[in-house]
């Protein structure tokens, strides 16, 4: 099923339903996101600016959300009975003997943060091999996603490979553009000079299933497909400088897995000359997780994750571009004009609250620290501007450091919330001076069924209840 | 302390100037610099500032590879039809092969979207002529099928060869992925019943194939300058800062039906923090409900009595359900009493009087719990433990 089907008007030919990313909701859900809007909802959403903006009175306001008695309970009340039974009461772990070390070899998180799961988002594929895993962006904070939190893609499911087996072979498509094809293994490649950075990484599709429409309700659907580690390996240039490449020649580069995929992408060499793609084995101080590619995968900061080749098994050099399925097939953007771009590869600029964000409940009013990510493909994020009116006035937000080239930087910006609605959006400048479009901008310019590519500001409406919901403007 | 602080930094610059060049003596010694290639990148490449890099040997790093080892493993086929292995296959054999290992995902007529995006379907003989695909200019159509979208050949004898059957990659012999890629054609009507598909005439299906000129590489999305792109971003926006235009309608949120779609979304935010999850298991506006518990708390609630005895009694500090702490997991003492007889009674009153022995020399002191929630403890152990 679809994620936002009604069994009642569920497409009665359910084996016909399409579930590309950018039928995520049917054409009757969609019709129906469409209807409301005109059947009073936009009513509703300038009621919400009017109350943001402070120019309508509460009365107007009010009709937004839910009644006030409906907000959460604060969660400090003031002790009724001479204190707070949390203080009063000695708790078990102050008044007994705790766990011994090592009581799990390799620790996993507290237990109370069984919530705090990459999930898949129903529907959105039909096996589980060929899928997508979204990391909880709404949980984390800072810069580093924890390696068990990574998003996942696989085409054809993930594997354990044996790093002791694994293999690593460098040629080029004809003897002239490689003069001594070469083999290295993982103790090899471990033995040369290596390199940490950190990068993010963003699939091309990330809220691709956004692009005409709203169609998931949290963060962690909506550009969950984004993590960021600190990658430790090689750069490729220094393997291929030991096979004696034709670099006058060989201005494409082949990555290809070692799965049943046998992942392929073509990367330009231009990034791999200026040391810039790395073949990675650390991640956040640890291997790469198996889920990640285990032994060893390429990296290559600014592209979309499709590139970075997982299981990495071998490398080649040539004189044009290969068309591999995954960049003739999918991870081609469909523009206005019925043209596809093809070996579409920068993620551009980009951000998102994600605190608060979708499908979260504000527990009182007051204070809020307004968190969010940033990110470029081309460089560093240089501001990012914070909006709670819709768009209208924005300001400044901090950016925390480390600021870094083609990684995320997070950003926070005080804000005091008056129980009215609210539009929280994010807007992030890169070091280029490209500028995060908003909706209207973008589709301006490629339409609603790119799928890939959709770097668009990502609108939060903060209801009176305080619950806070996926919203698209126009 | 000015002029000890100025010392300290002028020896320290001549320390770091000595090792420097101590490194460069020595690694000008070990490491002879292999020729430079003929054209540096540098000069090439003006607009991507570089630094200049000089190859770094690695000796005893690597070996040569096998002709024999690049044979197994370089199978890539290039749109030129580059690495493409000599072989033929008919559309009729690609048929039977069709339905004994295709058919099953992809549909009879790779029309199916039940476990992939249909391969077939959307093409007209018209795109065939013309080489650009006319409903791809048409929003109503329902999805993009592969035909649709595939404008080189060789990326689907490439793909197939290496990745397919889904369940079975790579174990298509050259002759069955052109008969293969033959049938499909043939399905979008691309290739006759009666072709054989070969090395030798593949450029005829290029030359065929529905979308074959609808592809662009006129955007700036390709880091560098070899496929001819632009430079400049195709959407540009600026940073209005106050009193700017807003788009002021609701365009779009996800209708009311759809607000559980993606499970309660109380138990996909962490139990504490600035926000909770919305419980989306009620209807927006409910009245609120305490903060959810986390879905593995929930469960444990399920079990509560036992949890929270086991807490209650400090049971846990030495036991675990799963995996031994100082003694056996609650779910080992499960397993090894919980289906004797007396199981009830026996756990009871061990767990009362302690011992040493059973489970190694570590002893177990005696507890002194009331008996009816020694009695719930052992209950719990006898069904089983369970989380």
């Amino acid at each position: 099923m679809t994620a936002a089907v009604n069994p009642q008007d569920a497409d009665p030919r359910p084996g016909r339903l399409l579930k590309a990313p950018e039928h995520f909701i049917t054409p009757a859900g969609v019709r129906t996101v469409f209807a409301e809007a005109q059947a009073g909802r936009r009513d509703f959403i300038r009621r919400a600016f009017a109350g943001a903006a402070g120019a309508a009175g509460a009365a107007g306001a009010a009709a937004l959300g839910a009644s006030s008695a409906a907000r959460a309970q604060p969660s400090n009340p003031v002790p009724t009975e001479g204190g707070d039974p949390n203080i009063l009461n000695l708790p078990e772990h102050s008044k007994g003997l705790g766990l011994p070390v090592a009581t799990d070899g390799y620790g996993k998180p507290s237990k109370y943060e069984s919530n705090v799961q990459r999930r898949q988002s129903p529907g959105l594929t039909q096996t589980a091999q060929a899928s997508v895993s979204f990391a909880p962006l709404q949980s984390l904070f800072g810069i580093v996603t924890p390696a068990g939190l990574h998003f996942e893609r696989h085409h054809q499911g993930w594997w354990d490979v044996d790093p002791s087996r694994h293999r690593l072979l460098l040629n080029g498509s004809d003897p002239s553009l490689m003069k001594t094809p070469k083999v290295f293994t993982m103790d090899e490649v471990m033995r040369m000079p290596s390199t940490s950075r950190f990068h993010f990484i963003e699939c091309g599709a990330n809220s691709g299933m956004e692009w005409g429409n709203v169609a998931v309700p949290t963060v962690q659907y909506s550009h969950g497909m984004l993590s960021c580690s600190e990658f430790t390996g090689v750069p490729l240039r220094l393997l291929l400088d030991q096979c004696g490449v034709d670099y006058r020649r060989a201005r494409f580069v082949l990555a290809e897995g070692a799965d049943g995929s046998s992942m392929t992408r073509t990367i330009p060499m231009e990034m791999v000359e200026n040391g810039e793609v790395l073949l990675a084995y650390g991640q956040n101080g640890e291997m790469l997780r198996p889920e990640n590619g285990y032994p060893l995968r390429l990296v290559v900061p600014g592209v979309q994750g499709v590139s970075w080749v997982k299981y990495l098994r071998r490398i080649e050099v040539g004189d044009q571009p290969w068309a591999s399925k995954d960049e003739a097939i999918h991870y081609i953007d469909l523009m206005p004009g019925g043209l596809h771009r093809q070996y579409s590869s920068i993620q551009e600029c980009k951000s998102v609250v994600t605190t608060p964000s979708g499908g979260q409940v504000l527990l009182d009013r007051g204070f809020y620290n307004v968190s969010g990510l940033a990110w470029s493909g081309r460089g560093k994020v240089v501001k990012v501007d914070v909006t709670v009116d819709g768009g209208r006035n924005w300001r400044p937000a901090r950016l925390e450091q480390p600021v870094m080239d083609k990684c995320l930087t997070r950003f926070n910006i005080d804000w005091v919330w008056d129980g009215r609605p609210a539009i929280v959006q994010s807007r992030a400048t890169d070091s280029t001076g490209y500028v995060q479009p908003a909706y209207r901008q973008l589709r301006a310019v490629r339409g609603t069924r790119s799928i890939y590519h959709n770097n668009a500001i990502q609108s939060w409406l903060v209801q009176e209840s305080g619950e806070v919901r996926n919203v698209q403007l126009g | 302390m000015c002029s000890w602080a100025r010392t300290g930094a002028a020896g320290l610059a001549a320390a770091v100037l000595a090792a420097a060049v101590l490194t460069d003596g020595a690694a000008a010694q070990a490491q002879p610099k292999p020729p430079k290639p003929a054209v540096s990148p540098a000069a090439r490449m003006p607009q991507t500032p570089q630094t200049p890099q000089t190859p770094q040997a690695l000796p005893g790093l690597g070996r040569p590879a096998t002709a024999q080892e690049i044979a197994a493993w370089d199978i890539d086929v290039r749109p030129d039809f580059k690495g493409l292995p000599k072989g033929q296959g008919s559309v009729a054999q690609g048929q039977d092969l069709w339905e004994a290992k295709c058919a099953m995902c992809h549909g009879v007529f790779g029309e199916s979207n039940e476990v992939f995006s249909p391969l077939v379907g959307g093409t007209t003989a018209a795109d065939v002529a013309s080489g650009r695909v006319a409903r791809l200019n048409d929003p109503a159509f329902p999805g993009r099928t592969t035909l649709m979208k595939v404008a080189t050949v060789s990326t689907l004898w490439d793909y197939i060869n290496r990745a397919m059957p889904w369940n079975a990659p790579k174990s298509l012999k050259p002759d069955e992925v052109y008969a293969v890629t033959a049938f499909l054609l043939n399905l979008g009507g691309v290739l006759p019943d009666d072709f054989v598909l070969s090395d030798r005439n593949i450029a005829e299906a290029q030359a065929r194939l529905p979308n074959r000129l609808g592809m662009s590489t006129q955007h700036a999305l390709w880091p560098g300058q070899t496929l001819g792109g632009t430079a400049k971003p195709d959407v540009q926006a600026v940073a209005c800062m106050s009193n700017c235009a807003t788009e002021p309608t609701l365009a779009s949120m996800l209708p009311d039906f759809a607000r559980n779609a993606h499970g309660n979304l109380a138990e996909q935010n962490r139990l504490v923090g600035p926000q909770h999850g919305a419980d989306t298991s009620r209807p927006a506006g409910a009245p609120a409900t305490a903060p959810a518990a986390p879905a593995a708390t929930a469960a444990t609630a399920a079990a509560a009595a036992p949890t929270a005895l086991l807490s209650k009694h400090a049971c846990s500090g030495c036991h675990a359900v799963d995996g031994k702490l100082v003694g056996p997991s609650f779910r080992e003492v499960a397993v090894k009493q919980g289906n004797r007889p007396d199981a009830l009674a026996y756990l009871a009153g061990k767990i009362r009087s302690g011992g040493v022995g059973v489970w190694g020399q570590v002893p177990m002191p005696p507890q002194s719990l009331p008996d009816d929630d020694a009695k719930a403890i052992a209950r719990w152990l006898t069904e089983g433990a369970r989380k």
